[in-house]
């Protein structure tokens, strides 16, 4: 039993490495594409990982009026809370029939963590950029958790009521994708357009605004706390799109050359969230907060009652 | 070398400082930054914030009015970085240099709030931004 437990423990903490190196391919995929789109040539394939290796060589400078252990541990426990969802899920992809009924909710309640995390940390900073970004970042996930959550009860529902991820991609590979249906295209981009939100880029980087905010909710951090938000950014970067394939488009399978048309699924949305982030300009807080809590939601209630029809 | 030396090197993420310049250099600066010059190429990022800075790119000539604000920036910079002087202002203060008003060339402030700072220079009014690339690769070499 031990034994077991030790397994499991490793297991996860491979997978959660595997997600992050995942992940840091993806950022890479998302500059050299933002790049191109620009005209330019783009950063190396290391860069990602340059990046990380160097803030965690730095000085960790602790402002002064700040409290100083909550400003400190906030991001840890951010990438706690990232590396637990993303181990959970790549478990279940990995396999689908040791999963535990309810783990869609707890993953969903994972991911809000990295969130809240950087909340408590830039509200301890003391800095009144933080605070602006900080609470900015508060409006933004109560504007796009709403529709996310009626996204995910929508494909629980599709699925028979299942709330386990191994259940739902198993169910697709017998009835086919989710996203091959009115709701499920509906769904699909309001996933994408909460990703966004999530992971802070373009029309929705509003905590972060380089240009107003000075980088908002991180203003104060430098050196390794830092590089872990850059981590659990990075790990996000990753899981969001996964947790999209494995709602709508059938998940990812390891066996031979399937995993390579896993990969494809993959792509294609984190090739679609960079399009977005790099068409699109930063909208206000508030358009943000109307445009999810008006016309997304709208759209998440019709696709629940769309695939209450079974459409 | 070090990983975390090599990665300095890789990514270098610059916070631009102006220093009551004539705005010239700022301009240059910001030109360097356009898709045209490509600096991602090399890792270099503009960042908000100065602690998130390797670099401070720092132009025009130190006058007594942001000496203080200069100091608290430069204390407030994570280190290691490296103090980068754009422009002869910066340089030797150029015309400015006896004017009542002005304290003196880049190092020797930097010197005095940190004796053991990287200090760097790209001369010109204002350098063009391939110098300034080539200043900064030559100087990052130097690390
Ligand atoms: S070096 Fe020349 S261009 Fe630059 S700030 Fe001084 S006067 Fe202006």
């Amino acid at each position: 039993m031990a034994v077991q437990g030790i397994l499991t423990v490793i297991k996860f903490v491979v997978i959660a490495i595997a997600i992050l190196v995942l992940g840091l391919i993806t950022s890479w995929i998302d500059r050299k594409v933002t790049a191109r789109i620009q005209a330019r040539v783009g950063p190396p394939w290391f860069q990602p990982i340059a990046d990380i290796l160097k803030l965690l060589g730095k000085e960790t400078l602790v402002p002064e009026g700040a409290g100083r252990n909550v400003f400190l541990y906030a991001p840890v426990i951010g990438l706690a809370g990232m590396a637990l969802a993303a181990a959970l899920l790549g478990n279940a992809l990995i396999s689908p029939e040791v999963g535990f009924v309810g783990d869609v909710v707890v993953l969903v309640y994972l991911l809000v963590i990295p969130a809240i995390a950087l909340i408590i940390g830039a509200s301890a900073s003391g800095n009144p950029m933080a605070a602006v970004g900080a609470s900015r970042e508060m409006k933004l996930i109560l504007g796009y958790e709403l529709p996310y959550l009626i996204v995910i009860a929508t494909v629980i529902y599709k699925t028979g009521f299942t709330l386990k991820l191994g259940d739902i991609v198993e169910t697709q590979a017998l009835d086919g994708w989710n996203l091959w249906s009115i709701s499920g295209v509906i769904g699909f981009f309001i996933l994408l357009l909460s990703a966004q939100a999530k992971l802070g880029l373009v029309p929705f980087d509003i905590p972060e605004a380089d240009q107003e905010l000075m980088g908002g909710v991180i203003t104060e951090y430098s050196g390794p706390p830092l590089a872990l938000i850059r981590i659990t950014k990075t790990m996000l970067l990753a899981v969001l799109p996964l947790l999209m394939v494995t709602l709508l488009m059938g998940g990812v399978q390891f066996e031979g050359l399937s995993i390579l048309w896993g990969f494809l699924k993959y792509l294609v949305i984190v090739v679609l969230i960079v399009l977005i982030r790099n068409t699109n300009p930063r909208v206000r807080i508030d358009q943000a907060l109307k445009f999810f809590w008006g016309p997304v939601t709208a759209l998440s209630i019709i696709a629940f009652i769309l695939a209450y029809w079974g459409l | 070398m070090s990983l975390t030396r090599w990665a300095l090197k890789k990514s270098p993420w610059v916070y631009h400082v102006a220093l009551s310049p004539c705005n010239n250099c700022d301009i240059e600066i910001l030109d360097l930054l356009t898709p045209r010059f490509d600096v991602e190429r090399f890792g270099i990022k503009l960042v908000g914030s100065p602690r998130h800075a390797d670099a401070l790119l720092v132009s025009g000539s130190v006058n007594r009015h942001v000496l203080p604000r200069f100091i608290e920036l430069y204390k407030q910079t994570a280190k290691p970085c490296v103090v980068f002087g754009i422009g002869s202002c910066a340089l030797s203060m150029t015309m400015f240099r006896d004017s009542y008003n002005t304290v003196g060339p880049l190092d020797k402030v930097v010197k005095e709030i940190d004796p053991n700072a990287i200090i760097a220079y790209v001369p010109g009014c204002p350098p063009k931004p391939e110098a300034m690339i080539l200043g900064v690769v030559k100087a990052l070499q130097t690390l």
